[in-house]
């Protein structure tokens, strides 16, 4: 019984960091109808960068964050800039091909600037799990842990408050509606455009740091990444409590089966589990539990 | 001098499809001016290009000029030219279904400043649609065509605009709603001081509020007067009043030639 709740809450934790990186995704899908391929590897850049301000160039820790967060946003303004913005019109195809591209820079521009190996992103946080009482189960977890989650929270709560109370949130929505009636209100689509780049670029910042400190930066950071698409298709592609679910429920899930089946099949697991459950999910909801839903009037 | 001004507009699509071959009309301040013309006549390509959407569609004003208030806004795009105060509703209800009927009005205010504006807006476009105030938490994809409609209308004059181009405002309405609307737009006309400029399949609808009309066919125009002179007109009566059922095909040179015909047979 301890176990497993063990396995739950530690899924649990896990799983708001996934909602946070699939935040970054569906932002963008949302705003731009564009399918990004590279979210995991915004990840793994941040990471590699944030490790460099640490270790190589000694920068202060809030000074760092400060630093990559910035950074990821101008980068996430670039690539709209320079990348999609010229292919707004062009067939969806065009869109996930060059997010693919763009994937694949990423993924060698790390190694390439800082170099290959493992490198530590230390944070300033104790190492030693505690024992935490929940529902009179006692749990075991980590405060790295515990952290992720809470900044994870933080953010998924700022964002969604974002998007569904602000005028700016509004915008966004209805840019996302339609392109064409977006812009007949005045509305400056290709700077939504940009912005939504810009947020998904300060959530990749955030996920590199905390995911590279779990599990050391290099060009493996960029796997969280394939993690984004059954939380995304769980959850519902353009949902921010979607992704939230999503997250979650593939945080839990995976965790409890690898808990269970690893010991038996050596490992392995948790890179599969999330897919079986999205590949369900396609065949019951393909709109995801959070999807859009598809307004029909009779 | 007219506030609106287009000035032998040409409008090319994808690089090669000419679509307006030289189209010039005039929008006084404050008037309602039809725009009349069967399907395909490059109605809403003029709307259009006077408000700056023509860029998503692969168009582009390719010759002449469009004067707004003295100022040229051809090559404006859509966002500064609803800063400067000309809003389109475009054809067909194009509400945001996923919105409420508030935000879809909000993001109707998307250039003014502050909430204040918008506070101010939104009581003014319950004041004349007071059904979208009951509406107002319902997602707008469940309103009724008649209510998108006036959605349509009352978000777009959330940006509170000098000018406003409605694009076939009746389409698939039932009469009496077509006549509500029509009321509507009559007053905004001269309550809020609104200068229109309505494309209409409807012709006898359009004629009844318009101050002045002008035909299009095939990307040009082919006639204009005042809306009486218009209704009087016998080729219009029966190409665009009466005969709707002639249809499409038919042209309104078609009906010219064929009544001249007629008259020099009898
Ligand atoms: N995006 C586009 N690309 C190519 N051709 C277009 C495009 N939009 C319109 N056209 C063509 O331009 C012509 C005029 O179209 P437009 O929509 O302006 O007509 P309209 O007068 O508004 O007609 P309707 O009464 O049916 O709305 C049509 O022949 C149409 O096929
Ligand atoms: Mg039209």
């Amino acid at each position: 019984m301890d176990f497993f709740a063990l396995l739950v809450v530690n899924g649990l934790l896990v799983g708001t960091l996934y909602s946070l990186i699939a935040l970054g995704f569906v932002l963008i899908y949302k705003a731009t109808d564009a399918i990004n391929f590279a979210q995991g590897e915004l990840v793994m850049i941040a990471g590699f960068f944030v490790a460099a301000l640490i270790q190589l160039y000694r920068v202060p820790l809030a000074a760092t964050v400060a630093i990559a967060v910035l950074a990821m946003m101008l980068l996430g303004f670039g690539i709209e800039r320079v990348m999609l913005r010229p292919l707004i019109g062009r067939p969806v195809i065009a869109v996930i091909m060059a997010t693919i591209g763009l994937a694949a820079i990423l993924k060698g521009t790390g190694p390439l600037v800082w170099g290959a190996e493992t490198k530590n992103l230390p944070l300033p946080i104790p190492e030693a799990p505690f024992l935490v009482n929940v529902l009179d189960v006692v749990v075991l977890v980590s405060p790295i842990q515990l952290v992720a989650a809470g900044v994870s929270l933080a953010f998924l709560a700022v964002f969604g408050y974002i998007f569904l109370r602000s005028r700016m949130g509004i915008a966004m929505r209805a840019v996302a509606d339609s392109q064409q009636v977006a812009m007949a209100m005045g509305i400056n689509v290709e700077r939504y455009f940009a912005l939504a780049w810009a947020m998904a670029g300060i959530v990749s910042a955030l996920g590199g740091i905390i995911w590279g400190n779990l599990l050391g930066v290099d060009v493996h950071l960029a796997l969280v990444g394939l993690k984004v698409f059954p939380v995304v298709i769980l959850g519902g592609l353009d949902s921010i409590p979607g992704a939230v679910v999503g997250g979650l429920i593939v945080g839990v899930v995976e965790g409890v089966a690898a808990g269970y089946i690893d010991p038996y099949v050596g490992g392995g697991t948790k890179d599969f589990v999330p897919y079986l459950l999205m590949i369900l999910a396609l065949m019951v909801r393909p709109y995801g539990i959070f999807g859009k839903e598809i307004i029909e009037r009779v | 001098m007219p506030v609106l001004a287009l000035n032998n507009v040409e409008v090319i699509y994808d690089q090669v499809i000419l679509v307006l071959k030289g189209v010039s009309l005039q929008v006084p301040e404050g008037g309602i001016i039809a725009l009349l013309g069967a399907n395909g006549a490059g109605k809403s390509t003029t709307l259009k290009a006077v408000s700056g959407l023509l860029r998503p569609e692969r168009g582009a004003v390719t010759g002449g000029a469009i004067e707004f208030a003295g100022e040229r806004i051809d090559t404006l795009p859509a966002h500064a030219i609803v800063r400067r105060g000309i809003v389109q509703v475009l054809e067909g209800r194009r509400i945001f279904e996923h919105l409420t009927t508030e935000e879809n009005l909000i993001a109707g205010a998307h250039t003014r400043g502050d909430w204040g504006a918008i506070v101010g807006g939104l009581d003014m476009v319950y004041g004349y649609f007071p059904r979208l105030r009951e509406r107002r938490d319902l997602k707008a994809g469940y309103l009724s065509g008649g209510e998108q409609q006036m959605l349509a209308i009352g978000r777009a004059l959330m940006s509170r605009p000098r000018l406003m181009l409605l694009d076939e405002p009746s389409l698939g309405l039932a009469p009496r709603l077509v006549e509500e609307i029509f009321e509507i737009i009559q007053r905004l006309n001269r309550e809020e001081k609104l200068t229109v400029l309505l494309v209409e399949q409807n012709a006898t609808m359009a004629l009844t509020i318009a101050h002045h009309g002008y035909v299009m066919e095939t990307g040009r125009i082919v006639l204009d007067g005042d809306a009486a002179t218009l209704r009087e007109n016998e080729d219009i009566k029966e190409f665009y009043l009466g005969l709707t059922e002639v249809g499409s095909r038919k042209s309104y040179r078609d009906v010219k030639h064929y009544k001249r015909r007629k008259r020099w047979l009898s």
